[in-house]
């Protein structure tokens, strides 16, 4: 414990000092809900109030960009550079390590929530969730599923300059189409139909569920929780067979 | 005496090349063993697969009375590397990263101390990323030697160190050393390995050729070669007796009232041992 403690320590140190992972996951979230949230904010989305929606779907957007997007690029770079063969030749226990690693994604996911609903509830007018003991489960949930999925992808990249472009390419895509920002219900056919196996459609869900009044909380979208969790198991069984502590040998 | 690293049969292919042909070595404990070699022969991959890297393909290999093939936590507790290449953290201060890695192991040194050690008191905040190669490459010492491990990994650690820095680094390994540790080091400086080494062995495509102190290496070859300049040419032989042969030389350009230019007399070292021992088509 003392170990995790302190690994989790240097792993946040890290974070906040890498100015674009930062940026990118926990200020961005945060700039797109006063500037949409002031467009539409009044408008009305799937019969909720516009901020409020999108409140929901950039909390769902923090998770998948924290514990699936920057926790994978992260990672590759530091294989790529031979940062985590150095920790590996430590005794620091592997396990403690990526413990701590995505730990600390948990830090930022949790910090960056409670920044984006107190800017929902004073500055664009989204209220507080109508369960917010159930929307940490949920964010919780989420950042299970979408940390196992980083892991795994890491399998597949083979190369630091590579790492952002492929997550990127599969990640913001699902941010648009997933319903973050509009509802999945205005998307073309086929994109819906990408949509209804999405992991991030079925986070904001349950996100929904337990931020929007009236919502129903965890017990409301039970078929979503079963969905991450099926994702997030895939993702685990990927990560197990192809994580690697070093650049591929030749 | 007891063993800090046993090697029997040592085997190792990547895809279907073998790159290790059956290597056997021994390191007692509180020794500095030396490993030279060309690019390319196998130092980097047997120090690896001792450190619990990567898998050997055949024969035996005890590190510390352990299998570096299952190397556990507590296994790494009790040795310290320097890769040949790697990286830590390029956002970290070089004082953040030793007391990081402090952190890490049962009784470490105390991290300021480690600084002084490796002669960065003045970098001492600055980020890993603002560091020359050097500096960097005793950062890496460094953060070998945090753990107070038993046994030491060094693969070519002085490798853009500066004249000053390499006599600095030789004296810290000599004081290991003196606190009883093991060293076990790569280098392609032949004075690194004369100066520090008790043992060394050279390897040459995944096999040993020579192993032994550097003193007995050099006996069995007491050639002492002489060099001078006559005219506009380079004059070099090689003797047993250089005694004989200097007197005769000598006597002979004294009798025609000659100088002999740029008059040499060397004994052979390590490095033409070396050269010899790892020529191509031997
Ligand atoms: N990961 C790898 N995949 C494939 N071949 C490798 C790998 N690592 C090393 N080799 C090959 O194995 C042989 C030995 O390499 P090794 O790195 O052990 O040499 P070395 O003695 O450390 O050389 P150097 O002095 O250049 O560091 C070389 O022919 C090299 O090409
Ligand atoms: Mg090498």
């Amino acid at each position: 414990m003392r170990l995790f403690l302190h690994e989790l320590a240097a792993q946040q140190r890290l974070y906040w000092r890498s100015r674009e992972a930062a940026f990118f996951t926990f200020v961005m979230p945060l700039v797109f809900l006063v500037l949409i949230g002031s467009v539409y904010g009044s408008s009305e989305v799937d019969g909720i109030r516009g901020s409020t929606y999108l409140l929901a779907g950039l909390l769902g957007y923090s998770v998948i960009a924290t514990a699936f997007a920057g926790l994978a690029i992260t990672l590759v770079v530091r294989r790529e550079s031979g940062v985590l063969k150095r920790v590996r030749g430590t005794p620091l226990p592997t396990t403690t390590f990526l413990a701590a690693v995505i730990g600390s994604t948990l830090v930022v996911i949790a910090l960056g929530a409670l920044a984006q609903l107190l800017v929902g509830r004073f500055v664009v007018d989204a209220g507080w969730p109508s369960r917010p003991g159930e929307l940490a489960v949920a964010l919780l949930v989420g950042a299970a599923c979408f940390a196992a999925l980083g892991l795994a992808i890491t399998g597949l990249i083979r190369s630091a300059e590579g790492s952002s472009a492929l997550v990127n390419a599969i990640y913001l895509p699902l941010v648009f189409i997933s319903g973050v920002f509009f509802s999945v219900d205005s998307l073309p056919g086929f994109l819906q139909a990408v949509a209804e196996i999405s992991p991030l459609t079925y986070l904001l869900r349950l996100v929904r569920e337990c931020v929007v009044a009236g919502g129903e909380g965890l017990g409301g979208a039970l078929e979503a929780i079963a969905a991450l969790a099926g994702w997030g198991l895939a993702g685990l069984v990927v990560a197990v067979r192809m994580f690697r502590w070093e650049p591929r040998e030749a | 005496m007891e063993h800090a690293i046993e090697i029997r049969g040592l085997r190792k292919s990547y895809g279907r090349r073998e790159v290790l042909h059956g290597l056997d070595l021994n390191v007692p404990a509180g020794e500095v063993f030396a490993l030279l070699g060309p690019n390319g022969a196998g130092k980097t991959t047997t120090v690896e697969i001792l450190e619990g890297y990567r898998e050997r393909d055949g024969g035996e290999a005890r590190v510390l009375g352990v299998d570096p093939g299952r190397a556990t936590s507590d296994f790494r507790a009790r040795i310290g590397i320097v890769l040949q290449s790697s990286a830590v953290y390029p956002t970290l201060s070089v004082g953040e990263l030793l007391e990081l890695f402090a952190g890490y192991y049962p009784s470490p040194r105390e991290p300021g101390e480690v600084v002084r050690l490796v002669g960065l008191e003045e970098k001492r905040d600055a980020r890993v990323r603002t560091l020359s190669g050097g500096q960097l490459r005793r950062l890496d010492l460094g953060l070998a030697l945090v753990g107070d491990p038993e046994l030491v990994f060094l693969d070519e650690p002085t490798t853009g160190f500066d004249p000053a820095a390499r006599r600095r680094a030789w004296e810290t390994i000599r004081g290991l050393r003196a606190l009883g540790k093991t060293i076990l080091l790569t280098t392609h400086y032949m004075e690194e390995a004369q100066a520090l080494a008790d043992r060394l062995a050279i390897l040459r495509d995944g096999r040993i050729v020579a192993t032994g102190s550097p003193r007995d290496l050099l006996d069995g070859h007491t050639t002492v070669e002489i060099r001078y300049r006559s005219g506009v040419e380079e004059v070099v032989l090689e003797t047993e007796e250089p005694t004989r042969v200097l007197h005769e030389l000598t006597a002979d350009a004294l009798a025609a009232g000659r100088e002999l230019d740029s008059l040499q007399v060397r004994r052979r070292t390590l490095e033409d041992l070396y050269l010899e021992l790892t020529r191509d088509g031997e």
